[in-house]
């Protein structure tokens, strides 16, 4: 502080000397401008060195004129704050990247015709052909996943909130939580040696779909212990001082008033597993050709549909892959918003 | 069944309270509630068992390919499970593994650190709210796409970035480029940073929102600058909650197969440059050598995912830990 003072006395003012508060601006725009200039003298050809160059201008720049005018507290105030927008910044590029590039080059084949065919009669290195075998088998699978592991998931939950005391209660909580880091591969080398090495079954989309609900069941244990701890325990005792046995009380009074947020975190779940592809690498093993049929024979999937074509590697196989992208991740990004949609549509209910 | 028979009996008169409390004491008696609680108890007692059983099995068949091995599991620099002898190691793994998600995790955790503040301290209100949401939105994009685009997209575009690295760091010897396409461990790495980035702010983001307004506003009243608000009170208060959250974090990039099988173009050396293509990782090999794999191969490549579900269940047990601990201490649910 007095350092501060002293380095800048202010005549008539207890404050300090400060930079205008056009200041900040100002530094940006002359920082991409430098950055600009200098990757331009020197031939560099990268979009990120220049940002890079940008950014360090940028940070050194207005610590340096801010240590001269305010004094060092305030320069390195100014610091911290270039440091935040800088890292925002370098983080929106790549992402907002992604988000662009999955659009721009997913529009191009993407039609009705793309959405309605399979790679049945289409050599995987020239045009045509589309993705309504993968999206088939996609929507089985997760179906089929979403079938086994929502009343496990729910259950689970039930049994922690409404009756788990002691220590089978503890060990499944702790395991849930442990459920929730495994590896999707893991998963899918799981069934892989269970299904399929022991039991000798084959690959099929039912064999893909056991080892999401593994990813999936921890998901949803989750969200709906979250959901049930926020019913008040007045509606519980309500019912209860009515004479409702408990098991009437859970499913008549405490699921139907948090079916919100469990349809939410069940939303959320599906939109996590519809992108697994590992799991579906190993198990489902892929196919050209349409096979409607989940528990023979192998299926096709989105999200292995995109790995199959960019490891082919042809033009027209890159152009089939964004377009895939681009379908998944529109069909992510509507769950998820509906999701969120009706978590926000339910919260005042429970007062979040 | 305990029910019936008490409304059935004729009540005897000398005791009649104990007889009429005993059903309304014990709600667990009825037939109903017993379905009910057994039907939940055992879906809680499933959820033990998966784990159990994935344990159990990956064991089993890592054990019937690990006793075949004839080189050193641990040490071995190659990856021949179905050759005669059979031979193979996850020393390349291991070390391809815990180098790039170093590197994600030394861009990763300071820029996420940066964004979550940014949210909570540094951003216009209008502007904090959405930028909360777009980031969790991104947390659900799938690695796939992840993968595509680091793949067409990242790169190509970071031959510049390369040759400067080279330029000015080639001194270490760890940061030399010798012209090869840029499929390396380091770009693994970062594309791994770009995809823990919005798990890693969001949780943080949330500890932060948690940081008492008091000791913000008490230290402001000090005459401190934001960032010493930010380093006084917002930082030592979040410390634990960030650890937790990187942890997860690292659990994903350990663990991450299909973007890293796409970019990295694998080999079974340790290369002195992280800028050299090369190495691999646990997950990567699994996907990328299951297709070939005969049933010696698929055993190995299980006993390397054995390896795998251990490292990850030891990060992510630790970040529990902390978490847990934390709410203990400080009262904030995290």
């Amino acid at each position: 502080m007095s350092h501060a003072r002293d380095a800048q006395p202010a005549a008539g003012s207890l404050r300090g000397a400060r930079l205008p508060r056009w200041f900040p601006w100002a530094a940006a725009a002359g920082s991409v401008a430098a950055g600009l200039a200098v990757s331009a003298a020197a031939g560099l050809h990268s979009d990120i060195q220049w940002a890079l160059i940008a950014a360090a201008l940028f940070v050194l720049g207005s610590y340096a004129v801010s240590a001269k005018v305010e004094g060092p507290r305030q320069a390195r105030d100014r610091t911290a704050t270039s440091l935040v927008w800088v890292a925002f910044l370098l983080a929106v590029v790549p992402l907002a990247s992604l988000a662009w590039e999955t659009v721009e080059q997913g529009v191009k084949v993407l039609d009705g015709y793309f959405l309605s065919h399979s790679m049945g009669v289409v050599a995987d290195s020239e045009p045509g052909g589309g993705i309504y075998h993968a999206i088939l088998g996609t929507l089985e699978q997760v179906g089929l996943a979403t079938l086994m592991s929502v009343p496990v998931g729910v259950l689970t939950a039930v049994y922690l909130v409404e009756y788990g005391r002691g220590r089978l209660a503890r060990a499944v909580t702790f395991f849930v939580d442990v459920m929730t880091g495994i590896p999707s591969i893991v998963a899918g080398l799981f069934i892989l040696s269970l299904w399929i090495l022991i039991l000798g079954m084959g690959y099929s989309g039912f064999a893909g779909s056991m080892a999401l609900s593994i990813l999936m069941i921890p998901v949803v244990v989750r969200s709906t212990e979250e959901m049930l701890k926020l019913v008040p325990n007045e509606l519980r005792e309500a019912s209860l001082a009515l004479g409702v046995p408990k098991w009437r009380t859970v499913l008549k009074v405490v699921l139907p008033t948090s079916i919100g947020g469990i349809t939410t975190g069940v939303m959320l779940a599906v939109a996590r597993i519809t992108g697994e592809t590992a799991p579906v690498l190993l198990l489902v093993w892929g196919t050209n050709f349409i096979n409607a049929n989940p528990f023979q024979d192998p299926q096709a999937s989105l999200p292995m549909y995109i790995y199959l074509q960019y490891t082919n590697g042809s033009d027209a196989a890159y152009d089939r892959a964004w377009a895939a992208a681009l379908t998944l991740i529109a069909f992510i990004m509507i769950l998820n918003l509906l999701a969120r949609g009706i978590a926000r549509w339910k919260a005042p209910e429970t007062g979040r | 069944m305990d029910m019936t028979t008490q409304q059935t009996a004729p009540p005897p008169l000398p005791r009649p309270a104990p007889r009429a409390q005993r059903p309304a004491a014990r709600g667990a008696t009825r037939p109903g509630d017993r379905i009910f609680l057994g039907l939940s108890r055992g879906s809680g007692v499933l959820v033990l068992v998966i784990m159990a059983a994935i344990a159990a099995f990956l064991t089993y068949r890592a054990v019937l390919a690990i006793s075949k091995d004839e080189a050193n599991f641990l040490t071995a620099f190659e990856w021949n499970p179905s050759g005669v002898p059979p031979r193979f190691g996850i020393a390349v793994l291991a070390f391809g593994t815990v180098v790039s998600s170093v590197i994600a995790m030394i861009i990763a955790v300071p820029v996420a650190v940066g964004i979550a503040l940014f949210i909570t301290h540094y951003a216009p209100r209008r502007l904090a709210g959405p930028i909360a949401y777009v980031i969790d939105l991104l947390a659900a994009v799938p690695s796939i796409i992840y993968g595509l685009w680091g793949a067409l997209v990242l790169v190509p575009s970071l031959d510049g970035l390369y040759g400067w690295l080279d330029q000015y760091l080639g001194w270490t010897g760890i940061l030399e480029w010798n012209q090869g396409a840029p499929r390396s461990l380091f770009t693994v790495g970062i594309l791994l940073a770009i995809m823990i980035l919005p798990i890693i702010t969001s949780v943080s983001r949330e500890v932060f929102g948690q940081v008492p307004r008091m000791h913000q506003e008490a230290a402001l009243a000090l005459g401190a600058t934001r960032w010493e608000v930010i380093r006084m009170a917002v930082l030592p208060f979040g410390r634990s909650g960030v650890i937790s959250a990187s942890m997860l974090g690292l659990g994903r990039a350990l663990g991450e197969t299909m973007a890293v099988a796409m970019v990295l173009s694998p080999s079974f050396d340790i290369e002195a440059s992280l800028l050299d293509p090369g190495g691999g990782t646990f997950a990567q090999n699994i996907a990328g050598k299951f297709n070939e794999a005969t049933e010696m191969g698929r055993d190995a490549l299980i006993a390397s995912g054995l390896v795998l579900f251990v490292i990850t269940l030891l990060v992510n047990g630790a970040a529990r830990l902390i978490i847990a601990r934390r709410k203990e201490y400080s009262g904030a649910g995290a």
